[in-house]
């Protein structure tokens, strides 16, 4: 068979599957917070559907389709991956699972960690049953983040670890942590950092919400006293976590940068939106028809940069650091975009659980786009010296 | 859909058109020009015709290479770059496209002069002071089995220089396209003083006659015809605004770079260093819709609008910020004629008003998108 029909042969076996086994209720295409299984010990599914779609997905590995099979992946290629979106997106599908686990461990350990550490790690990602969270950044550690403090005291078979880590994303729900830990504090910033694992159950860590000017929760306070971390416990080697922090990051800013470019795509169209919540005679007020066209074209262009990203990397053109570029121009869109629409809600937008839902809390949550992850400013800071060569 | 990277034929293009284009047309043959009064060198537009240029979209069958607009926008992406002066646009990209939708001995044999150098076209349809195409007011009444040409044209880039000219007027239930020689009786050109230093004229048509075989396409329907040879010239003059972003972008970088003032490079100064690198992600997420619409025009004409229109915004809107920052960020010697950058300047400023400005193309995007 030629490779393209490989690829369709592909196709209609996913499709009949998908009929099969995506349960009716999954077919919404919802995407709020709690309409995708997070995973993790803690998890209340929202209903059996959830339940039944999250189990049967991860038999076939789609809940990280393009991992290897023997890490709980389907082992699908860039084509198949393609494929396999295009045809979730057909039915409206849900994504059977999310989490940092899929989105940022699994890629680090995939390229840093030791065979064993696959074996170990990924397949209950790929399952849901271990949720993790990222441990970062710190009180005196935000777009200085290479001057984390918490420590790793090296006791021969183990680390004893001590310190804090903030804003740490739903370190109360999350089973395990990877965290940046200093174990060299003699060495220049960057090169006494190791990139550990952490049972959130272990004697010693504690975990505290932080209540966000959303009105929700997301990040916490997470506090290390006298941890015990083995040392099997640690991806890459002692002392070089920068490197698999900076590995990432960049995975954590493309994810980012696709929520704001994600709009040209499968999600709706701005326009629609605004004309809709504008009122039946559609988007008539012309200062805010305006800004909505140029964060349209912007919005259409940044989707195709995503895309030629993608399109070099396959044909083994660099895309140098695009993620960063990326991470900042998805994140300033999609500011502008909440602001806009906020703009045509009106007072109906002002109120909490109001005729727009959650619109309030959805427009404040983006307001940490441009912070989290790299900050704006470190962004530019990046390209400035990295891709334009700039003395700094 | 062709993916979104450069292919091999096309980087070795670029490359190729790039040697070229440094030893016959640096920035300086823009400005020589100028000092001697003058809009239009002949004898590099007939290098270009004898590199394979002029005939980048004529057919093979009459006598072009015909490499699609994808190369086309290579091609006119270098040529921004150093500002080069060519009637690439109006005749190789538009007047080609025109004419090849339209199949018969004429159009092949003036397809085979294009491809050849022979012959330079220029497109006549602003009446106003913006692209409107719809709104064209100028008539072609009925007469015997020909048509009386009368009205006004201005901005019709290339018009001084151009042997022949398309103009779109309105006949009796709807608009068609005519392609008369420039000098046929009634015809009268005024040059327009261009701020960008290249040939545009202001044409007053009075009672000029055109035959049935002087319509390119059919009668009353103009844009079947024209609505194609747009979308190809706007995604080439899109590429070609992309070129001088990159001018003038590289040329401010050099500057911070090398640029003295309170004892180090300014380049340090992280003011000037966020704004450069804000002027570079603008820059790579408007190429991104500039090579999609050559894909697009090359296998998906049909549905090319959008990424065109896209592709226009984007560039119009990218390289005005370059040319800002790059005046701003030379400071002084930025605002004088005797350095290059007003030259990028100038021509940024034609290009974002030719064949539709942001709001025109900003607008069809809305309407494509359900605005």
């Amino acid at each position: 068979m030629s490779g393209n029909q490989t690829v369709e042969a592909f196709r209609a076996e996913l499709r009949g599957w998908l009929e099969d086994n995506c349960p009716q209720e999954m077919r919404d295409g919802g995407m709020s917070e709690d309409a995708i299984c997070w995973g993790g010990t803690q998890w209340t599914f929202s209903s059996s559907a959830q339940k039944d779609w999250l189990e049967r997905a991860a038999a076939k590995g789609y809940t990280v389709p393009t991992w290897p099979v023997e890490y709980g992946g389907a082992g699908l290629n860039r084509e198949e991956e393609k494929v396999f979106h295009e045809e979730m997106a057909r039915i409206n599908a849900r994504s059977p699972l999310q989490s940092f686990g899929i989105w940022m461990l699994g890629p680090a350990l995939l390229h840093f960690g030791t065979h064993e550490q696959k074996l170990h790690y990924l397949p209950p990602i790929a399952r849901g049953e271990i949720r993790w969270c990222q441990g970062y950044s710190e009180p005196g550690a935000g777009s200085d983040l290479a001057s984390v403090q918490t420590k790793g005291a090296d006791q021969g078979d183990h680390w004893l670890v001590n310190g804090q880590k903030i804003w740490t994303s739903y370190a109360d729900k999350a089973d395990w942590i990877f965290a940046l830990i200093r174990t060299d504090t003699d060495a220049p910033k960057h090169k006494g950092i190791s990139f550990l694992l952490i049972d959130m159950n272990d004697a010693g860590v504690e975990t505290r919400p932080i209540k966000m000017i959303s009105g929700i929760s997301p990040f916490c306070e997470t506090f290390f006293s006298d941890v015990k971390v083995p040392k099997h416990q640690i991806v890459g080697e002692e002392n070089r976590g920068w490197d698999v922090a900076k590995y990432l990051l960049t995975h954590e800013r493309e994810m980012i940068s696709g929520g704001g470019a994600g709009l040209s795509g499968g999600g709706r169209e701005l326009g629609a939106i605004l004309a809709e919540s504008a009122g039946e005679d559609g988007l008539t007020d012309a200062t805010l028809r305006a800004d909505a066209m140029r964060c349209e074209i912007d919005a259409l262009a940044i989707g195709l940069t995503l895309e030629r990203y993608k399109d070099q990397s396959e044909a083994g053109q660099g895309a140098g650091d695009a993620s960063a570029m990326l991470k900042y121009m998805g994140t300033e869109l999609n500011k502008q975009r909440h602001e806009l629409l906020m703009n045509a809600g009106g007072s109906d937008a002002l109120e909490w659980d109001g005729p727009l839902g959650n619109r309030a809390g959805d427009w404040l949550r983006t307001k940490a786009n441009s912070i989290e992850g790299g900050t704006s400013e470190v962004m530019l800071s990046i390209v400035s010296r990295r891709v334009l060569g700039l003395p700094g | 859909m062709a993916k979104l990277v450069m292919t091999e034929d096309e980087t070795m293009l670029a490359d190729s058109a790039r040697g070229f284009l440094d030893s016959e047309a640096p920035v300086k043959a823009l400005r020589d020009l100028r000092d001697a009064g003058k809009t239009h060198d002949a004898a590099l537009w007939n290098k270009m015709a004898d590199m394979g240029w002029a005939g980048v979209l004529v057919p093979e069958s009459a006598g072009g290479s015909d490499m699609g607009s994808a190369a086309a926008n290579v091609l006119a992406h270098e040529m921004g770059k150093t500002l080069v002066v060519s009637p690439f646009l109006s005749t190789a990209v538009i007047a080609a496209t025109a004419l090849r939708q339209v199949s018969d001995a004429r159009t092949e044999a003036a397809l085979a002069k294009i491809a050849t150098g022979d012959v330079t076209y220029a497109l006549a349809v602003d009446e106003g002071t913006k692209f409107d195409p719809n709104a064209v007011q100028m008539t072609a009444k009925s007469d015997g089995n020909g048509f009386r040409l009368s009205g006004k044209k201005q901005f019709v880039v290339d018009g001084g220089l151009a042997d022949r000219l398309l103009v779109l007027a309105r006949t009796d239930n709807g608009l068609s396209l005519f392609d008369i020689p420039a000098d046929r009786a009634g015809v009268t050109r005024d040059a327009s003083n261009m701020i960008d230093d290249r040939d545009a004229a202001r044409i007053t048509f009075e009672d000029v006659e055109a035959t049935g075989d002087d319509l390119l396409g059919t009668v009353d329907q103009a844009m079947d015809v024209l609505r194609p040879a747009l979308q190809a010239g706007q995604a080439a003059l899109a590429a070609e605004m992309s070129g001088l972003t990159a001018g003038a972008f590289g040329m401010t970088v050099g500057y911070l770079k090398e640029r003295k003032q309170f004892g180090m490079e300014i380049g340090r100064f992280q003011a000037l260093q966020h704004r450069a690198a804000h002027l570079w992600c603008e820059i790579e997420v408007t190429a991104s819709a500039i090579l999609h619409a050559g894909r697009m025009l090359d296998h998906d004409p049909e549905n090319a609008a959008l990424a065109v229109s896209l592709a226009k915004a984007r560039a119009t809107a990218t390289a005005q910020l370059a040319v800002q920052e790059g005046v701003q960020m030379h400071g002084g010697i930025g605002m004088t004629d005797a350095f290059d950058m007003g030259f990028y300047m100038k021509r940024a400023r034609v290009g974002a008003e030719w064949l539709g400005d942001y709001s025109y193309h900003a607008e069809q995007v809305a309407a494509l998108r359900g605005f």
